[in-house]
Parts: C-alpha cells; sequence; structure tokens
C-alpha cells in the first residue's frame, strides 16, 4: 500500500468485478506489446516519508542559503524581505490546491486574488489593465513583443542592450519563431544610446524595448527615449520596471510607455535558484484585447451579487485554438498571490520606504566601496538599488575572498559585456544593514 | 457561513498598515541628491492600507470561497487533479532550496544542480528519452520549446520547407496554438469514428512540408493509439519528428514509454503527473526530453556532471537559445523529484494502475445513464456525451456540471473535447478510493434522475455555491478588470 493510493486489494477486487475484467493487466491490452515496457523502471524503489526527507536534506544542506551568506547579488532576482504572513495564506490548501477557476462559483478566492491583482499592477504602474500574470520578466518581454508585432503589423523590434542579457536572449529564441527580427541598440556610459535608437528606428518597427532601472541599476531617461520612439508612427514603446523601484519613480503611464512588464519575484517570492517567480504585463485598454494570458472581470450572478470570472476569453487558446494571442493557458497563480499580499502588506507607504531604503543603502555601499579608489564606479550616472564597479582584480577573485567571509558578492559583467572586463554589479536591498554593508568594503578593501 | 464579498480596497482606511521596517541605519542623503527629481513621482502610491489582521482575515475568507483537491473531488479531465503530498511543501521549504540565487557560484549550489540533474535522469528513465530540459515554466510553454527544437532541426538540415504540425481534431487547445506562435501553419486532422488518429487521413496529410506530429497518447478521450507504431513510421518516412503531449501521462508510468513508440521529443506537466500544485492556475512546471537526435539544440543552459561536480552547461553548438530566465522551476522540480523519490519504480507503476482502473470503474457505473461507448476500455480518463436521454434537449452539460457542485464535487472538464457533443471529461486519478467514486457516481445518476423529473433544479443551479451562475457575456462585453473605488 502507498500513502497516496487509498483503494485496497479488496477494493481491487470488487472493482474489476464490477468492469467485467479479471486483471489490471486486461485494462492496458489495447497498448501492443511491442512497445510495452515489460520490465521495472530503473529507478529506486519506493521510500518512507522519512528516508525521503533524510536525503533531500542531505542535498540541501549541499547548498550555501542566503541565510548562511550575507547577499549582494541581484542581476535579476533580489533579496528583499518576505513578511511572514505571505507564506501563511500561499499555504492555505484552497488556494494553492485549486485549479484555474474554470469553475468561477467554486474559484470565487482565486478570482478575488487575481482582480485584486490587477488592479495593485493597475495603480503601481499607471497603466489600465493588466492581465493576471506571466511566467516571468524574461518571458513577459517576449509576450510583449509579439504583442507589438500583432498591434502594430510590422516585424522589427528594437532592444537596448542596458535590458536584461537573459532577457534579450530569450526575446531572441522567441523572435526567431516569428521571424521577427531584433535590433539591438548599444549602451553609452550604462544607459541606452539615444542617437544610435534614433538612427535605428524606422517605420519598420514595431517596438522599442528598454528596461528601467536598467540591468546596471541605471535610471533611464524613459522621456527621452519615449519622444524618439514615438517619432514614428505607430511604434510602442515596451518598458521592462522592477516593481519595487515603482515605489519612487514616476509612473511609465506618465512617460508615455505602452507596455509595461517586469519581474514580479521582488514582491515578496523566495528566490528558490531562480524560480518560479512571475511575470507582470499591463498596457492601455485599447491593446486590452491584444493581451496574452488569463484575465479576470468582474460581473454580477443570477441574484445580482458581484462576482469575478475569466474573461476576454475570445484571445485564448481553448477557444480559439490557432487564432490565440499566445498558446499559455496559465498563470502564475499562487504566486501572484504573494505578490498580491506583499504589495498590501506593504501599502501606500511601505512599498515607498522599501524602495526608499534601498536606494539610500545601496548609494551608502557604493560611496563605501569607491572610496579608497580601489574600486571606480563603471559609470557616472543616477541608479536605483544596483552600481556596478570595476578594479585591477579579477571578479572569479573577488568573489572568491568573499564567500570566504560568508558574503555573497555581486554579478560579473565580463559574460555578457566583454568591454567591462572586470566590472562587478553590486545589489543593495532594505535587507542589508550598515554594519553588513561596511564588511562588504572591508573585505574588498583587503583583497591582493 | 456568511456570504463573504469583499475586495482588500474596501477594507482600506488611513493610517493603517501591515509592516514594519528596521529604521535606516546608513547615513539619510536627500532623495533628490542621489536621483534626479524629474525621474521621481510627487503622487502618492495607490495601494491600500490596512492591518495585518486584515489581511489575514480577508484572504482566510476568500479561501473558503475556493475549492481544493484538499476539499474533495475533483474530476478535471486532463487536468490530473491528484494529491498533492505535503512532504513536497515541506522539500521545497528546506532553507537551501528556498533561499538560494540562481546566480551564485556553482560551488555553493552543488545540492541544487545535482538534485536537477537526477531529475532529468528519473524523467529520461520514465520517457525512454536521452536529455532532458528543466526550464520549461508549464506544459504549454514544453510544446513551445518542443517545437523549438522541431523547427531548429529541420532548419540545421536545411530543410526549411517543412513550415506544418499536424495536430489531431481531439488534441488540447494548447497544441494548435503552441504551433502557432512556434510560426507553423496547423494541419488539423480528423479522427475515426471511435476517436483515434485516422492513419488514412495521416497518410493524406504527410508531406515533405510536414515539420511533425504532435499526439497526446493516451489522447483526451482516454484511449490509447493502438496504432501509435504505424503512426510513427509513416511520420518518420515522411521526414517529420513526433511530439507526445504528457498531459496524460498519469496512464502510462512504468507501462510504455513514449520514447520506446517513437516520439522523439516529449513533454510532461509536473503538476499534472508528478503531484506538484496546481496553485490555482500555476506555477507549474513542463520539463521536455528529447532523443539524441535534438540533444544539440537544447536550450541552455542544461544541466551536466562531471565526476563529483555538477555544472550548467551553456556549450550546446545548436541550441535555440534560451526559453525562460534562469533554469526552470526549480521550487517545482524539488517537489517533483520528492514525489518520484517517494513513489519509487513500484509506486508509479501503481499510479497508473489505480488512475486507469478508476477511471474504468467510474466509467462502467455511469453507462447506463450518461452517453458512454459500451465495451471500451479508458486509460486515465473518459468522456461522457451528456446525458442518455435526447428528449431532455434541454437540460446540459453546463446545467450537469452546475449541479454537481450544489453536492460539493467540482464538475468534471466540460464541452472538451470539441469532438465529443455536450462532453464532460472525466479524470478520476489515482487518489481517489471505490468510497469516493461511488458516491460521486450515485450523485451524477440522482442528477441524471432530477434532469427527468426536475430539469429547473438544474437549469438553475448551482444553489448554495457562494455565487450563483455568472453573467460571463457582459464581463466579457463591458469588461470591468480592476477596482475604480
Amino acid at each position: 500500500m502507498y500513502t497516496y493510493i487509498p483503494n485496497t486489494p479488496d477494493d481491487e477486487r470488487q472493482m474489476l468485478e464490477a468492469i467485467g475484467v479479471s486483471s489490471i493487466d486486461e485494462l492496458f491490452k489495447d497498448i501492443p506489446e511491442n512497445v510495452k515496457l515489460n520490465r521495472e523502471l530503473n529507478l529506486h524503489p519506493s521510500m518512507s516519508e522519512l528516508e525521503v526527507s533524510r536525503y533531500l536534506t542531505k542535498l540541501a544542506q549541499k547548498n550555501k542559503s542566503i541565510n548562511q551568506m550575507t547577499c549582494f547579488l541581484g542581476a535579476g532576482a533580489y533579496d528583499h524581505y518576505i513578511p511572514s504572513i505571505i507564506g501563511h495564506i500561499t499555504s492555505k490548501s484552497e488556494f494553492y490546491t485549486s485549479y484555474t477557476p474554470y469553475q468561477p462559483e467554486v474559484s470565487q478566492g482565486t478570482l478575488r486574488y487575481i482582480f485584486e491583482y490587477q488592479t495593485l499592477i493597475c495603480n503601481l504602474t499607471g497603466m489600465d489593465v493588466s492581465n493576471a500574470s506571466l511566467y516571468d520578466g524574461g518571458t513577459a518581454i517576449a509576450e510583449a513583443a509579439f504583442m507589438a508585432a500583432d498591434i502594430t503589423r510590422r516585424k522589427q523590434i528594437i532592444i537596448s542592450k542596458t535590458v536584461n542579457p537573459q532577457y534579450r536572449e530569450i526575446l531572441k529564441t522567441y523572435a526567431h519563431l516569428q521571424n521577427l527580427e531584433i535590433v539591438e541598440v548599444d549602451e553609452e556610459g550604462g544607459v541606452t544610446n539615444l542617437e544610435e535608437l534614433r538612427e535605428k528606428l524606422s517605420d519598420k518597427t514595431a517596438a522599442v524595448i528598454v528596461q528601467n532601472p536598467n540591468f546596471f541599476g541605471i535610471i533611464e531617461d524613459l522621456k527621452a527615449i519615449e519622444e524618439v520612439t514615438h517619432s514614428i508612427k505607430k511604434t510602442l514603446l515596451i518598458a521592462s520596471m522592477n516593481p519595487i523601484s515603482l515605489g519612487l519613480l514616476k509612473k511609465p503611464s506618465t512617460l508615455g510607455v505602452d507596455i509595461v512588464v517586469g519581474e514580479g519575484q521582488p514582491l515578496g517570492v523566495s528566490l528558490q535558484f531562480g524560480g518560479p517567480y512571475l511575470g507582470y504585463i499591463a498596457t492601455k485598454k485599447e491593446f486590452m484585447r491584444k493581451m496574452p494570458g488569463r484575465i479576470v472581470g468582474e460581473t454580477v450572478d443570477l441574484d445580482g451579487n458581484r462576482g469575478y470570472v475569466l474573461t476576454l476569453q475570445a484571445r485564448e487558446q481553448h477557444i480559439r485554438r490557432e487564432k490565440a494571442t499566445s498558446n499559455i493557458c496559465s498563470n502564475q497563480g499562487l504566486n501572484t498571490l504573494a505578490a498580491v499580499v506583499y504589495l498590501v502588506s506593504l501599502g501606500k507607504k511601505g512599498l515607498r520606504e522599501v524602495a526608499i531604503q534601498s536606494a539610500q543603502k545601496a548609494h551608502y555601499a557604493f560611496k563605501q566601496i569607491t572610496k579608497s579608489g580601489k574600486y571606480k564606479p563603471l559609470f557616472d550616472k543616477p541608479f536605483f538599488m544596483e552600481f556596478a564597479v570595476t578594479s585591477d582584480l579579477a571578479p572569479d577573485k573577488v568573489s572568491k575572498a568573499l564567500l570566504d567571509e560568508d558574503i555573497l558578492g555581486g554579478y560579473a559583467l565580463e559574460k555578457d559585456y566583454p568591454q567591462y572586463k572586470n566590472g562587478i554589479l553590486y545589489a543593495v536591498t532594505e535587507k542589508r544593514t550598515k554594519e553588513e554593508i561596511d564588511k562588504l568594503s572591508s573585505v574588498l578593501e583587503g583583497i591582493i | 457561513m456568511r456570504k463573504y464579498n469583499k475586495l482588500v480596497f474596501e477594507l482600506s482606511r488611513p493610517g493603517r498598515k501591515a509592516y514594519k521596517l528596521p529604521k535606516l541605519d546608513v547615513e539619510e542623503v536627500k532623495l533628490g541628491e542621489i536621483i534626479p527629481s524629474e525621474y521621481l513621482s510627487d503622487e502618492e502610491l495607490d495601494l491600500p492600507e490596512v492591518s495585518e489582521v486584515d489581511i489575514i482575515r480577508h484572504y482566510t475568507n476568500l479561501a473558503n470561497l475556493n475549492y481544493g483537491v484538499d476539499t474533495g473531488f475533483y474530476p478535471l479531465g486532463s487536468c490530473t487533479m491528484k494529491y498533492n503530498p505535503k512532504i513536497n511543501e515541506d522539500m521545497a521549504g528546506l532553507d537551501g532550496f528556498k533561499n538560494i540565487h540562481p546566480l551564485q557560484p556553482e560551488e555553493t549550489v552543488q545540492g541544487a544542480l545535482r538534485l536537477m540533474y537526477e531529475l532529468d535522469q528519473a524523467l529520461c528513465e520514465i520517457s525512454g528519452m536521452d536529455k532532458m530540459t528543466l526550464q520549461p515554466a508549464a506544459g504549454a510553454h514544453g510544446e513551445l520549446t518542443g517545437l523549438a527544437l522541431i523547427k531548429a532541426y529541420h532548419e540545421n538540415r536545411g530543410d526549411t520547407k517543412r513550415t506544418k504540425i499536424i495536430v489531431p481534431d481531439s488534441a488540447h487547445g494548447t497544441n494548435p496554438a503552441s504551433a502557432k506562435v512556434a510560426g507553423f501553419d496547423i494541419i488539423e486532422i480528423k479522427s475515426t469514428e471511435e476517436g483515434l488518429v485516422d492513419v488514412e487521413s495521416l497518410k493524406a496529410a504527410l508531406n515533405d512540408e510536414v515539420a511533425g506530429l504532435m499526439l497526446t497518447n493516451p489522447n483526451t478521450l482516454g484511449l490509447f493509439e493502438r496504432e501509435i507504431v504505424e503512426i510513427a513510421e509513416l511520420v518518420h518516412e515522411a521526414g517529420g519528428l513526433l511530439y507526445y503531449d504528457g498531459a496524460n501521462a498519469n496512464a502510462i508510468l512504468g507501462k510504455v514509454r513514449p520514447g520506446d513508440m517513437g516520439f522523439d521529443v516529449v513533454h510532461f506537466n509536473l503538476h499534472k503527473t508528478f503531484s506538484t500544485p496546481h496553485g490555482g492556475g500555476g506555477p507549474g512546471s513542463g520539463p521536455v526530453g528529447v532523443k539524441k537526435i535534438l540533444m544539440d539544440y537544447l536550450p541552455t543552459p542544461t544541466v551536466e556532471k562531471d565526476g563529483d561536480r555538477y555544472y550548467l552547461n551553456y556549450d550546446i553548438p545548436h541550441s535555440v537559445g534560451r526559453m525562460k530566465d534562469f533554469y526552470g522551476h526549480f521550487g517545482i522540480l524539488v517537489r517533483a523529484y520528492t514525489y518520484i523519490l517517494t513513489m519509487g519504480k513500484d509506486g508509479l507503476n501503481r499510479i497508473s494502475d489505480m488512475a486507469v482502473l478508476n477511471a474504468n470503474y467510474l466509467a462502467s457505473k455511469l453507462k447506463a445513464h450518461y452517453n458512454l461507448a459500451k465495451d471500451t476500455i479508458y486509460k486515465h480518463e473518459f468522456v461522457m456525451a451528456g446525458l442518455i436521454k435526447s428528449d431532455l434537449s434541454e437540460v446540459t452539460t453546463l446545467d450537469v456540471a452546475k449541479r454537481l457542485l450544489d453536492y460539493g464535487y467540482h464538475p468534471p472538464t466540460i464541452y472538451f473535447p470539441l469532438i465529443v457533443h455536450e462532453a464532460l471529461m472525466t479524470e478520476p486519478t489515482e487518489s481517489e478510493s471505490k468510497e469516493t467514486l461511488d458516491e460521486f457516481a450515485d450523485i451524477l445518476i440522482k442528477i441524471a434522475e432530477e434532469a427527468k423529473n426536475q430539469p429547473e433544479l438544474l437549469k438553475e443551479a448551482p444553489h448554495n455555491t457562494p455565487v450563483k451562475r455568472l453573467d460571463e457575456t457582459t464581463a466579457a462585453r463591458k469588461p470591468v478588470l480592476k477596482y475604480e473605488g
């Protein structure tokens, strides 16, 4: 007997009898003999919970967690504080053991928090509509690019090299599938080269994609980028934005951005080695019916009571099959809930405070690290909570010296930006203390 | 219970809060000195102000409006709503798995890489494939990845006219949608009367423009494609590749492997077959396995082993690129691997025994009351074509489904597959006991009686859910997609 399989041998016998077959094997007689496995799988036999737990705990202990190190690593995934309340709510099994809310009468819990999520994303970005979330920040960019190509009936996407290199790689992979042309615009001094953008833009361009704050942590001049982008009729501006930065930066809606996307991980989702996270996407009302993925809408029931349903489903694969706006048939459900609980926990004041503390601490760290001149700023531009420095030291050596002191150092830029050979990108969240930052700078100072 | 009908925004009161940060301990500089003021917002954030108690009560009340596998029987066909073991959650919550950064030095994440490597190997053994990518975020994303691989394979051989993908009319909606997103044209082929691939139609559709065939086996009718060997040969002879949609893999664990049936690329839904939670719509995970001929096209990175060291391999000669951030839904991978270890080779085999036994047993009990083929053997699911008496035409499958809600059950998948009129697609899974199936069958039979004697009871159902039937037409015509206050 197995813990998760309740039928007993006696049940089995009675059931076979009712079906009118003599053995379970008979139920598999429709599988041709010549392809049947006819041997045991070459796997371990079943194990007790204690054995499984012991084995996996041992594997987990081979990893060094950010609770055993002080984390100054970001580059797309951030160590913000996650309030206790989030785990307590997402571990309610009525939430996590349910499916996509196809039967709205018994799914009002899920539908309501998705509706709240859509509202929160709209309020944060200033945009008119949000969907119920996408896989992650990278695929959200690819989906937004497809959306822009569909809206404008154009095949060229321009993306700045200050966008997260992984996101650009995903975009290229997706774009190849639909023969979209990807044109990259170089960076200059850590920001998008506006002149080059102006030159490359044409009436073939469906969209310009930028990230703000960009991969180097620098705040781009979104207004200027918007003006250049919209100098071409119909071309759309897509901006990928860290949602925490929206605690203090201008709303993208006020800067003329057409589609806002981003990685929602900073909103209360654990780092867990890169996923699952969630991608958000929000846009103007006129593009609502071109959005990919699930969307929840408000309506009333037969008695006139307020209720919520999946809506605008005529865009989706289960109705439209190959004519759908996207093949996506899930959202990030539980992580959407985590983001909602994070945003309502922090609320009007808290998100701003997290953003400000992160910025203040990052600037303090920047000042400490660059004080002696051993580490020089790579760029001279305003940044949010990440900054890049360079030195004569190889990043590997720096990383190792920091690890020896239980510090998880920054991201080496060389792999993606060969011109910044010894450049390292550090992230500082509100979680870091002055003591930790001082230790980082003193260990850095001592590396020879 | 009172009917809870609030949104969190309606609980907001100025001045309430549910957080407290430590005091800023570094010297504070004026914000305008570090970030130019033209970049800074001067508006207040439009977020609610609530206390922690408000939040907990609100979401506890919302949870009470939901129905999950832990609430009761959830026989959604092709969704495999099996029990989500609790130890899976605990393992994913271990500090060494939950709190590691994806860009940490490899030597600090050897346990995580090893888990991914071992899961890769286990899934290869279960599917009969040679190598997996664990990157895809969901089933549909796995399909897109697999199709990208098929495309790259033909392109690399200079076989650029292969622009079409064949999909049976019984396929999941994601199949044609994914093929379209992957830049293919779709050829839909009809099923036979019985609901299997019509081999003659397939033959007629095959030519040198076909890149591949997407197939679910057992298919969405719960039927095993008996002619799979011939189908595979035909597709391969025509120069195409075979894609296995693993949505229905719960029927075949340890019985038959997609790789042995002739499939070249496979995706699994870890949130179906391998018990990770559906989470109200996600996150799922859709690893893709390939035969050797497609290994050089896999997305980067894959996880490899060199002696005792595990590492991320970015050196794949003809890689399609990258399908997603980092390495996939690692937290979901931990849960799935926990399940595979727990069940082992014997337990996985037993899962399919019981999933298939349960489906056939339930079907046998309902045959007299709902439209079902007489002597068919089903695999993990079966599809009823509505109630038997056609003179009850005013009672639809939707009414039956809504009435089931009154009796405390989640209904089967309805109106899918599209080729079955008034379809009720039912997948009990191995998690259910004979008593549960008996009770469910009794209720469905009772509903069939009600349909005869009190049809209005069904037309107006559900009667005792938190809300009644919702006006979906107005929702789509006049969309209200956010709270306006």
